[in-house]
């Protein structure tokens, strides 16, 4: 074990991290060696994040200590760390979109080099030899924007590269990956690992990394619940460290025979993101609408509630049109819509849970001019409760809850409007395992009532334990109409990224 | 709510700091200088000096919460002044019967508020139908209201109105001065307004998070248009209070309120972002100025070091105010 420790490129001991009597991170120990890839797993709000900020030096630990190729260090902040060899690729990459491929990559190293001028020669010299170390082609000149997710994401691990990366963190790498290209970045990686540099995967879903990496470490509520070699790990061994408890979920039941028509959708199209869309939805149906990151299927989300103005196609909800391109008209229509970026676009979370809620219900509660404050905010809690929102105090900023909690309050709002189709886009994004199964149940008991859903997703066995049908979407087009109580996630997968 | 939490409340809202810093500045000037401070005489003084002003901070801060501003109530308030001084100076004549000049006065009036109602419309479509910064907008359009009233004007002050006019500004009623009746009512309608109907409520979300306004379907553009007619009217009614104080009008008078506005909207705990403020936090913020202005006038401190001083205490209160809320962030958000 001590040999363990003195090769480790990192080495954190017992570390602890503790925010305002909050303890994210509870005496973890966590070391990788160098050329290794570890997998690090846990549900949100089990401490992974914050073991991230502790090695990035974005935060230090309340205890324990870090010691990075093998020197303590008691002072970290991110340009330490950065120094040490340390480098974090987020989600969204945080590449500069309007630079091109070349200064994106050598960014940062000319500016560790101290250098007060830009040399375009030298840029791209870095960027060639970054490239070619990965072993791929990308034009240098090309502006990052213009370039399609998986070569952002390559962009983003040469600049890592480029700035002499002993170790590289991975947030969420796979997301948006088509399958071909998950097997590239396997290919990567394994590169990447023979050269000595480290890699730490940090995900949900980590089936697709989990057969290039060496370990597993499971944290759960601040604390490593499990530590162990990649092979000795599944997808649902992982779900199982990382919930404490076995998920099982029950497929949704049947539609009621001779359901009426909902919501018709016809040759919806916006050119540039999607393109002749048509489908209806049943009352009591869950209508899944899947596709990977940049497939068009949020643009579809938001048009469908008028927040994405279609150039042409319409909508009907029970036989009546709905002007497109109008919110307040889709909401008249009695259609709902829970965006899937709750944080900044469906709570307003500086503002009371209870007000959260309210605000879907001022007119039904208004006479001649004045709020009938008593009646708003008693249907309001009654909402929270029948949606099982555990909140300490209904008047507390919506952001002291969990991202479980936030989503019924989010959920809550629309419901209390008694929608007739509810357009959920994302239902799960960043709820812990355990929540999930419950929104999932709501989504399944809303359906059972008579509502029209659809589920907007990537998240595929989400779509199997919810809809009846799931339609794929790829480059703004349905390419595919499947049933989701037949198809296996394998195929799904398949269809999804072929 | 437990009695026990209820006073916990009470003590960590922003506005309990205030009322301190009120009673403090109040209790220090006494101290200062007891005999002038505390005399009725300036007692009653500042209740006729600062209603105007207060008037216009009422109009910045229903702007100020839906995280936008409006730079443009000076203006409003003295080309509402202006047409009105016009039609007093054309209309009626200073020796008319009080009878007759009120009816006149009446039609100034009314056309001053409907000047503040278009303006307020005027910026209201700036900000929600072409999306300008609301302060860009209303910087543009103050310069604009300013410039329509030196037209009518050449620049110069209009007076001679017939004596009816006095009481919007000058007068008493059982010993309480009209501006200040004025603006107890306004800030009293203000906070109705705010707190129990839809459009307040629907305003303050807003300024908490404009694209989940959005998200829930709130008719955001006609939400704003109230907003800065509101605004608008307000400060046509600060303007009316001017011109009977000053018995005349003039395109630049009160060009020191617009900063004052704002400083105390800012001190009166209205978050500058949007999403927070309270009516209460703003009166007592208005008590607190009024207090030391007048109490640093009696000390001999000259108008100019007074301008020094609020903008100072602008950026202090803007600085702890900021530094409060990350606090209060942090303390919310224990990790992810």
């Amino acid at each position: 074990m001590s040999s363990d420790h003195d090769t480790a490129f990192i080495d954190l001991r017992a570390i602890t991290k503790r925010y305002a009597g909050v303890t994210a991170l509870d005496s973890v120990d966590f070391t990788v060696q160098p050329g290794e890839a570890v997998c690090l797993a846990g549900e949100n709000g089990s401490g992974k994040s914050t073991l991230i900020k502790i090695i990035s030096g974005v935060e230090p630990g309340t205890e324990g200590s870090v010691r990075i190729a093998g020197e303590e260090r008691p002072v970290l902040n991110p340009r330490i760390s950065a120094a040490a060899g340390v480098m974090v690729i987020f989600q969204d990459f945080s590449l500069f979109p309007n630079l091109s491929v070349a200064e994106n990559i050598a960014f940062a190293t000319q500016l560790t080099q101290q250098e007060r001028f830009y040399k375009a020669g030298a840029a791209r010299e870095i960027a060639r030899t970054a490239l070619e170390r990965i072993g791929v082609e990308i034009d240098l000149d090309a502006r990052v924007e213009a370039l399609p997710v998986a070569q952002k994401q390559l962009v983003a691990i040469c600049r890592a590269l480029a700035s002499r990366a002993q170790l590289i963190i991975m947030d969420e790498p796979t997301t948006a990956l088509t399958e071909k290209e998950v097997r590239r970045l396997q290919g990567i990686i394994r590169k990447l690992k023979d050269e000595g540099v480290a890699v730490i995967f940090v995900s949900h879903k980590l089936a697709e990394v989990l057969e290039v990496s060496e370990k597993v470490v499971v944290l759960r509520n601040g604390k490593k619940v499990a530590e162990g070699p990649a092979s000795e790990f599944d997808t649902q061994s992982l779900t199982y460290h990382m919930t404490g408890r076995d998920v099982a979920e029950v497929p949704p039941s049947d539609v009621r025979a001779g359901a009426e028509t909902l919501m018709e959708v016809r040759g919806l199209s916006k050119a540039g993101s999607f393109s002749d869309i048509s489908f209806e939805l049943k009352a009591g149906e869950i209508l899944g609408i899947t596709g990977l990151l940049g497939s068009g299927r949020t643009s579809v989300a938001k048009a469908l509630f008028g927040l994405v103005v279609p150039d042409e196609g319409a909508i009907t909800v029970e036989g009546h049109p709905v002007p497109t391109g109008d919110p307040q008209a889709a909401s008249r229509a009695r259609i709902g819509y829970v965006p899937e970026d709750r944080l900044t676009e469906g709570l307003f979370l500086s503002q009371s849970i209870l007000r959260n809620v309210a605000i879907g219900r001022l007119d039904a509660h208004t006479k001649s001019g004045v709020l009938n404050m008593g009646g708003l905010v008693s249907e309001a809690a009654d909402w929270l409760k029948r949606l099982k929102v555990k909140a300490p105090d209904v008047n507390a900023p919506v952001q002291s809850l969990s991202g479980g909690n936030q989503q019924r309050v989010a959920l809550a709002r629309w419901l209390s409007r008694a929608p007739r189709v509810l357009v959920l886009n994302g239902p799960s994004v960043g709820v812990d395992v355990g929540s999930k199964a419950d929104i999932h149940d709501i989504i399944r008991d809303l359906a059972s009532q008579g509502i029209g859903i659809i589920v907007i997703s990537d998240d595929l066995p989400e779509l199997l334990a919810t809809c009846h049908r799931i339609l794929v979407m790829r480059e703004g087009r349905i390419i595919d109409a499947l049933d989701g109580r037949a198809v296996s996630e394998d195929e799904l997968a398949r269809r999804l990224a072929s | 709510m437990t009695p026990q939490t209820a006073s916990r409340n009470i003590t960590a809202a922003p506005e309990f700091r205030l009322l301190i810093i009120a009673v403090l500045v109040f209790g220090l000037m006494s101290v200062l200088s007891p005999d002038r401070f505390l005399s009725s005489q300036n007692l009653t003084s500042m209740a006729f000096q600062f209603p105007e002003f207060a008037i216009l901070a009422l109009a910045m801060t229903i702007t100020m919460l839906t995280g936008g501003i409006d730079l443009s109530v000076v203006g409003v308030a003295n080309l509402s002044a202006v047409v009105a001084a016009l039609i007093l100076t054309q209309f009626a004549d200073p020796a008319m019967p009080a009878g007759q000049s009120a009816i006149w006065l009446a039609m100034a009036m009314a056309a001053a508020l409907a000047i503040g109602a278009v303006a307020g419309l005027a910026n209201g479509c700036l900000v929600a139908f072409f999306g300008l910064p609301p302060i860009l907008a209303t910087l543009g359009s103050g310069l604009v209201f300013t410039g329509f009233a030196i037209a009518m004007t050449g620049g110069s002050a209009v007076m001679g109105f017939p004596p009816t006019v006095a009481v919007i500004g000058n007068a008493q009623v059982l010993g309480i001065p009209v501006p200040l009746i004025l603006f107890v009512a306004l800030a009293i309608v203000l906070h109705l307004l705010l707190t129990r109907t839809a459009f307040g409520l629907r305003v303050t979300m807003f300024g908490a998070n404009p694209l989940a306004a959005l998200y829930a379907a709130i008719d955001i553009n006609r939400m704003l248009l109230k907003v800065y007619v509101i605004a608008g009217v307000f400060s046509s009614i600060a303007g009316l209070i001017i011109m009977s104080r000053a018995n005349s009008a003039k395109a630049d008078y009160g060009s020191s309120y617009l900063l004052l506005a704002v400083l105390i909207a800012v001190l009166g705990g209205v978050n500058p972002y949007g999403g927070y403020g309270r009516v209460i936090g703003v009166v007592l913020a208005v008590l607190s100025m009024q207090f030391l202005s007048s109490g640093l006038n009696m000390l001999g401190v000259s108008n100019f070091a007074r301008e020094l001083i609020w903008g100072a205490l602008l950026i202090l209160v803007m600085v702890i105010n900021t530094h409060a809320v990350s606090a209060l962030r942090s303390s919310l958000k224990p990790s992810k």
